[in-house]
């Protein structure tokens, strides 16, 4: 398709029970689907004549603790030939298994392998699912919200022992996080008086 | 009696030479023959993407400057890119041209660095002694502009920090007339060169459609005859109004890919000639006193601006809700920045898009059925760079 405008129409009519909503943002189009969905999704954008998203950019997540549908995960696609891009996106809870999208995008394998890493996110039909970014052995998602930005452990050389061990974090000082969110422009008492 | 057949585990890395950073490469060995490779990669994890969580979005730059570390500017760019697209900032024309400028010193940086460590791993040494020499040069850029040699911390969401300084786009043009002639040399001593051509002429050949199915970018995909080159087809800042041509490789070999890079960095010195004869004068960033800092002078007699000077860089900068992809051309091909912001002064989310990472991802395909002394040719011909490998 030639314009975003006509793809997210053609979209709409091709995928129609496969997309919640869909919208046009920063000249990207961005849809929203159902998580059960993805494979043939994908796969739809990748070989139709009309889209030709060829190139699988990037699978990350995002983590919303708040929400009973923890994670959002998001996937984005890129068509040489139309010169456009896709961002994918649904949610899932934080113990839902995800399909993988290795027999698609072979460079699928290391991306999902790191939200696997990263958000602790399981996919089915993976063929190697390791961490892969974490030291070996490591424990806990880092990216997840509630990890916290200190970690848990750290590594020193022991003199005594004669090897790299592993300790809980020590900090000389706590980890401060300063709250400096104030409005720029004065508080809303302030403007209310000056209503009155 | 039939001899079993026996396959060797080699352990490469992660502190060798040739595998420039901290790669650790386990690979399956049937004699001299390459079965299998195994990249393991993380040795240089910083967790750049949770500590930007945790920054202002001023803060956040000079994370950039620590992923791909030879070429730091063209990170920068992405980001700023990305803030800018969603605070709607217009950016002043002349800092367009200094981003653009130093974008292409930052890819003359990393290709020298690309091509000459290349020629270092398959056994020549001179290339490496003359590139650095020049390379030393451009850093020097780097630093009368931004005050550090690499981590620069230089451009800005609605710009860049600061003016060039006097005399600095006439050092640079000097530059450019002087450097094609190196350019030059450094080809007569590789590109004809024999022993050079059998390490790498027909040594990891990437197809075309494997190159879009592994999602290569920049000259790994160039280097196998897509002609795909985000300065001109996703255009940004003012590399629309300039001319330059997109190499293109044949074969995808590990030659094809050294010589696009070498023909890249005459493209880059012809756009920073173009650049400083047609940069304008005027403001170097956003006067928008919510998103870029006052001048000193201002702060002395401004109440106002010291007011914003303060909130700057206390809270810094609010970005609204949105959800955006920003991509630019690196050196190596595709970095991109997708930005989650929820209405306060930091990024809810920056997944950073790294190309060395797709590239390495693929190093089982390409070294598969080598030798392994080709090890190091591909290695050094995916132009690997651990800092964005793994962020």
């Amino acid at each position: 398709m030639k314009n975003l405008e006509d793809l997210e129409k053609f979209l709409n009519s091709e995928l129609t029970s496969k997309i919640n909503n869909s919208f046009i943002k920063h000249d990207n189009i961005y849809i929203n689907i159902d998580h059960d969905e993805l494979v043939e999704v994908i796969s739809f954008l990748k070989t139709n004549k009309e889209t030709k998203f060829r190139q699988l950019i990037e699978i990350t997540a995002v983590d919303y603790p708040e929400n009973e549908n923890r994670f959002k995960m998001v996937y984005l696609l890129l068509s040489h030939e139309y010169n456009q891009r896709i961002i994918i996106n649904y949610s899932i809870k934080e113990n839902e298994v995800i399909s993988s999208l290795t027999s698609i995008f072979p460079a699928a394998n290391w991306m999902e392998r790191e939200v696997f890493d990263m958000y602790g996110l399981n996919f089915k039909n993976h063929p190697d699912l390791r961490r892969i970014l974490t030291d070996y052995g490591f424990e806990g998602h880092p990216l997840r919200k509630d990890f916290p930005l200190t970690g848990h452990n750290e590594v020193r050389y022991s003199e005594e022992q004669k090897k790299v061990i592993y300790e809980p974090v020590k900090l000389e000082q706590n980890y401060r996080n300063f709250d400096y969110d104030s409005p720029w422009e004065g508080t809303k008492y302030i403007k209310e008086i000056k209503k009155s | 009696m039939a001899k079993e057949k026996k396959t060797l585990n080699l352990n490469f890395g992660p502190q060798h030479p040739a595998a420039h950073g901290v790669l650790r490469l386990i690979l399956q060995l049937d004699g001299e023959v390459v079965e299998k490779a195994d990249p393991h990669i993380g040795l240089l994890h910083r967790g750049t993407e949770k500590l930007i969580e945790n920054k202002t979005y001023i803060q956040a730059v000079p994370y950039f400057d620590r992923l791909d570390y030879v070429a730091p500017m063209n990170q920068e760019h992405a980001f700023a890119l990305a803030i800018e697209k969603i605070l709607k900032i217009e950016v002043p024309s002349r800092a367009k041209y200094i981003r653009v400028i130093f974008c292409e010193i930052g890819r003359i940086l990393s290709h020298i660095l690309n091509v000459t460590t290349q020629a270092m791993d398959v056994g020549a040494l001179t290339p490496t002694l003359w590139g650095f020499e020049e390379r030393e040069k451009l850093m020097g850029f780097y630093e009368r502009v931004s005050g550090s040699r690499l981590h620069a911390n230089y451009f800005r969401a609605g710009g860049v920090h600061k003016d060039l300084p006097a005399g600095l786009d006439n050092d640079i043009s000097e530059f450019c007339e002087k450097f094609p002639k190196i350019i030059d040399d450094l080809e007569t001593l590789l590109t004809d060169n024999r022993i050079f051509k059998q390490r790498n002429v027909d040594i990891g050949i990437v197809s075309k459609q494997d190159a879009l199915d592994y999602s290569f970018s920049g000259v790994m995909l160039r280097g196998s005859g897509v002609a795909w080159d985000l300065r001109r087809s996703q255009s940004y800042d003012c590399y629309d109004d300039l001319d330059f041509k997109i190499p293109v490789g044949k074969n995808g070999d590990c030659y094809d890919r050294y010589l696009c890079r070498i023909e890249e960095m005459r493209e880059s010195i012809k756009i920073i000639k173009q650049c400083l004869q047609n940069i304008p004068n005027g403001p170097i960033k956003t006067e928008d006193g919510k998103i870029s800092p006052p001048p000193k002078k201002e702060l002395k007699q401004s109440m106002e601006a010291l007011i914003h000077h303060f909130k700057l860089f206390t809270e810094g900068y609010r970005v609204e809700e949105d959800e955006i992809y920003a991509a630019v051309e690196a050196p190596k091909g595709e970095f991109g920045v997708y930005l989650i912001s929820d209405g306060s002064s930091k990024p809810y989310k920056c997944k950073i898009r790294a190309p060395g990472f797709t590239h390495l991802q693929a190093m089982d395909y390409l070294i598969k059925g080598h030798m392994l002394a080709d090890v190091p040719a591909v290695l050094g011909s995916m132009d690997i760079v651990f800092g964005e490998v793994d962020r």
